[in-house]
């Protein structure tokens, strides 16, 4: 019987990432990983690709990890997992294990969308039963806040520093969410952990896929969006509210967004509170306000189009 | 009785992981290996092994999938050339520092730029410093031997390290050679069945790999890494007397030829060292107390055994397959510090031979000689280090 995704059964389940590891306060990733741990019914394996998370809890020699856990390296966190997936099909073969295992991979950004891409995209292509999360936090925060291919239009970060001649990142950023779906695999979603049951539902249905699955997570981080260290989970339901970050998932091939706003707030409303939209506020700056939000709108009118009809 | 066959090394090769029978395979294509993956990826297709394989996207991602499923517990094996370790590079260290015993045939290759997929031994050279045991093979017969005894080697518990076969691309990946394989249950037994003190895969007692350790204890962690390479000598030494016992072949950390009375010799490795022994015999002919000594474990390397072996020599010319620009050739470096610390021994000169596929000539190994023999006759070193067989 799997656990009803309520909060009074989940509030007794062990916590699989213990407190006492060394996030920042306020950190979104360590209440992603929480949720994504708690949501699954199976006994779980997981890969780290180096970045905060991996750093923060497994600091030698202690370790935050319930679960059995390998980090190898940066841009492998796929690969790694991959491989401890396939020695359990050689295992369960020979009858050596018999339990069923879930495998995950945990990737920042840069680890995923970056150095990690092709790792990401060859185990998917592969077949491994596994889920790849990415926590999705914008930029290379664990080296100091570099702008990385998630790094959003116009963020101030520490390599695309708005200066008096350029203006912060000039790229739009990658669309990892649709080239993880473009590999044709079972499932593909896009999660907040503002929206704490939408994340969970979209776990089990990953975990329960027979083969590879992606779920990328908005991971809100107050250092690197200079944002206060309790607006977590605040900001990131303003990213869903402001379709910054739409909520939806693609199951065999099927698009259904699985939360529309009512109202589809404007996008200050989440860029104001973050320092590094600052510049973005000031006079004679309208112009990248304007552009980011043509890249909203743009996104959020395919997906509308994408999507079959809300359940 | 085993029967004479007539084989290419990676054939040789690809039979012995196939006797092994190992957990998980995880390979990408690169000339001069990629003849041997395929050969295994035809044992899978055919059921004649129960390996999983995991087709990967890159080398990088070769050794990533060997790292986590040598972690899961099992046995694991790769194989590359060249770019392709060298692509590896980041990893091995990994697997080396994680203590997972990986087994590696490395068919030698040349290194970019410019492009060139013959064989010589930059490519494993410049993984020397990453923490992997390495063997070295003369021809089909002692890759196959040595890749046996490699499960052994890296798999023991006081050593638990990853080992690298190294063969000679083309010259033993695809020539045809004659050798002997070992009946499938001879191995199978030899190898036995591979037992991991500390399974990724073992739920009940969950362990995290991989740590960050801070400068409190990473020292300590490396220094262990040390000591592990200490007791690898010992090891191999034991597992060539029970591979005897099953081969009739005989095995130790390196192979010397005519050595006892010579006064002149050549430190090589791989298969121009077959060359070489052929010269050797000649020029003895011609008056020339020659010699020879072929390193087999370039990693640990035996540096007392070496120095123990050339210190009653005159005169020494140590024989590299690759280059450290701007350096000494790899393998005259060892040797040189082994003699140094030994206190006597030889005089000593370095040629560089071979490299891109460049053929190694018995006239290159008998022109050495006669420059040795000068030198060991009162002669000064004109030149240290020297490339030779270069087209004027």
């Amino acid at each position: 019987m799997a656990t009803p995704l309520k909060l009074k059964e989940l509030s007794k389940k062990p916590d699989l990432l213990t407190h006492g590891h060394r996030m920042c306060a306020g950190c979104g990733a360590p209440i992603v990983v929480k949720m994504v741990l708690m949501a699954s019914e199976y006994p779980l394996v997981a890969s780290n690709a180096t970045g905060c998370l991996e750093v923060s809890t497994c600091i030698s020699e202690y370790t935050a990890w319930k679960i059995p856990w390998i980090h190898s390296a940066f841009e492998n966190a796929a690969a790694t997992i991959s491989g401890v997936e396939t020695m359990y099909r050689a295992w369960k073969k020979k009858g050596k294990i018999t339990e069923k295992v879930k495998f995950i991979a945990f990737g920042g950004d840069g680890g995923t969308y970056d150095i990690g891409f092709q790792s990401l995209s060859g185990a998917m292509e592969r077949g491994h039963d596994m889920v790849y999360i990415c926590y999705d936090n914008g930029a290379y925060m664990n080296t100091g806040i570099q702008r990385s291919s998630a790094t959003p239009r116009g963020a101030d970060t520490t390599t695309s520093p708005v200066g008096s001649v350029v203006l912060g990142k000039i790229q739009r950023r990658k669309d990892l969410t649709r080239i993880m779906a473009a590999h044709n695999i079972p499932y593909v979603a896009q999660a907040s952990p503002s929206h704490w049951l939408d994340l969970m539902k979209k776990v089990r249905k990953a975990l329960d896929v027979d083969g590879p699955a992606f779920i990328n997570i908005l991971s809100p981080c107050n250092r690197g969006w200079r944002s206060k260290t309790d607006d977590a989970i605040a900001l990131s339901k303003l990213a869903v509210e402001t379709c910054y970050w739409p909520l939806y998932e693609i199951e065999n091939g099927v698009t259904r967004i699985t939360f529309k706003p009512k109202e589809k707030k404007p996008l200050e409303e989440f860029l104001k509170p973050q320092g590094r939209f600052k510049h973005m506020f000031a006079p004679g700056n309208e112009h990248l306000l304007k552009q980011l939000q043509e890249d909203i709108d743009m996104e959020w009118e395919r997906l509308n189009k994408e999507s079959s009809t809300e359940k | 009785m085993p029967k004479p066959v007539a084989v290419t090394g990676n054939e040789a090769v690809a039979n012995a992981l196939r006797q092994v029978n190992p957990d998980v395979c995880a390979a990408y294509p690169i000339t001069p290996q990629t003849d041997m993956m395929q050969r295994f990826a035809s044992f899978v297709s055919n059921g004649q092994v129960d390996t999983e394989i995991i087709l990967v996207e890159s080398e990088h991602s070769a050794m990533s999938a060997c790292i986590g499923a040598a972690a899961a517990g099992g046995r694991v094996i790769t194989a590359t050339s060249s770019q392709g370790l060298a692509l590896m590079w980041e990893m091995l260290f990994i697997a080396a520092g994680d203590s997972l015993p990986i087994i590696m045939p490395v068919v030698n290759r040349a290194l970019s730029a410019p492009l060139n997929i013959h064989g010589d031994h930059s490519d494993a050279m410049g993984a020397r410093d990453s923490g992997w045991i390495q063997l070295w093979s003369e021809n089909a017969q002692e890759a196959y031997d040595n890749t046996i005894q490699a499960f052994r080697i890296g798999e023991h518990p006081e050593i638990r390290l990853p080992v690298m076969i190294n063969m000679d691309g083309f010259i033993i990946s695809h020539s045809i050679e004659t050798m002997e394989y070992l009946e499938d249950e001879v191995v199978k037994s030899f190898v036995g069945e591979y037992q991991d003190a500390y399974p990724l895969l073992d739920l009940k007692k969950p362990k995290s790999y991989g740590p960050l350790i801070l400068p409190d204890l990473y020292h300590e962690y490396k220094r262990l890494q040390h000591e592990i390479m200490g007791r690898v000598k010992n090891v191999v030494l034991n597992v060539a007397e029970e591979f005897e016992k099953i081969s009739g072949r005989k095995y130790g950390l390196f192979e010397t030829y005519r050595l006892e009375d010579a006064e002149v010799a050549l430190v090589i490795l791989g298969s121009a060292a077959g060359t070489a022994k052929d010269v050797v015999d000649a020029v003895r002919d011609k008056g020339i107390k020659a010699g020879l000594l072929k390193p087999r474990l370039f990693r640990p390397f035996p540096y007392e055994e070496v120095a123990q072996a050339l210190e009653h020599l005159k005169a020494v010319c140590v024989m590299d397959r690759a280059d450290s620009f701007g350096g000494y050739g790899p393998v005259f470096l060892e040797v040189s510090s082994a003699l140094y610390q030994n206190g006597k021994g030889p005089a000593l000169i370095n040629k560089i031979y071979g490299l891109g596929g460049r053929d190694f000539l018995p006239e290159h190994a008998e022109a050495v000689f006669n420059e040795l023999n000068e030198i060991a006759s009162g002669g000064s070193i004109k030149t240290i280090k020297e490339y030779i067989g270069v087209r004027q």
